[in-house]
């Protein structure tokens, strides 16, 4: 996937994940695709519920050695 | 996107687990570009505190006040298993283990993303605290200025 920018928000605790996923959106135009690396196990649901309130797209999930990683697509 | 949602948590608590909890919800809140507002009442005050000593003139009792609180959100105790002090040692350390945000750092956080944070002032008076002991950057409202953003409001907690 074609991502615009990668966030690495490894070793984070909540609510950082988010905070520093907003910050990161914020500089992206619509249509942008953001690639996020995390390892707080609450980011799934975290990520999930954020990009369904601000009408972004969660394009994909994947779990890659307990490195949680998420493409969210700007709306 | 819809207008701007509103989230508004009243910190009455002066624990640094509850204080911690207040503000993970308000920085989180931010984040979903909620307008958020902390009213701080009764001890939840002490966490605006600033740390340091604040020579302003005080009657007896309200120096006694100002001695047996905590000088700010970093000297607060636990609500549960406080252990005369040791307890937020523990904590402080395990927190440190996983990468939370020490209470500080997350009061930092939450001016740095505009969450506003406005102090009771009736409160302040009972307690004898005044502006100068206080962070900058704050607000001073009363009750009237809480209903105010509270009956517009989508999330309203009293922590």
């Amino acid at each position: 996937m074609n991502s615009t920018k990668v966030l690495d928000a490894k070793g984070m605790a909540c609510p950082m994940p988010i905070v520093k996923t907003k910050k990161a959106m914020k500089e992206l135009e619509t249509g942008d695709i953001l690639e996020i690396h995390a390892t707080d196990k609450g980011a799934k649901g975290d990520l999930k519920a954020w990009a369904k309130s601000g009408g972004h797209e969660l394009l994909k999930s994947d779990e890659d050695n307990d490195i949680l990683k998420f493409w969210i697509q700007k709306g | 996107m819809s207008e701007t949602k509103k989230t508004n948590i009243i910190l009455f608590s002066g624990d640094y687990d509850k204080a911690m909890a207040a503000y993970i919800i308000a920085n989180g809140a931010a984040a979903y570009d909620h307008e958020v507002t902390i009213f701080h009442t009764f001890w939840g005050l002490n966490a605006l505190r600033k740390d340091g000593h604040v020579a302003v003139k005080k009657n007896f009792i309200e120096k006694m006040f100002g001695r047996m609180m905590p000088r700010g959100a970093d000297k607060m105790g636990l609500s549960k298993m406080n252990y005369a002090g040791f307890g937020p040692k523990m904590i402080k350390d395990v927190m440190k283990k996983h990468n939370a945000m020490p209470l500080p750092d997350l009061i930092n956080m939450a001016q740095e993303q505009e969450v506003n944070l406005v102090a009771c002032t009736m409160t302040m008076d009972l307690l004898g605290l005044q502006k100068e002991e206080l962070l900058d950057n704050i607000e001073y409202a009363g009750v009237a200025a809480y209903l105010g953003e509270a009956e517009d409001g989508n999330v309203n907690l009293f922590i």
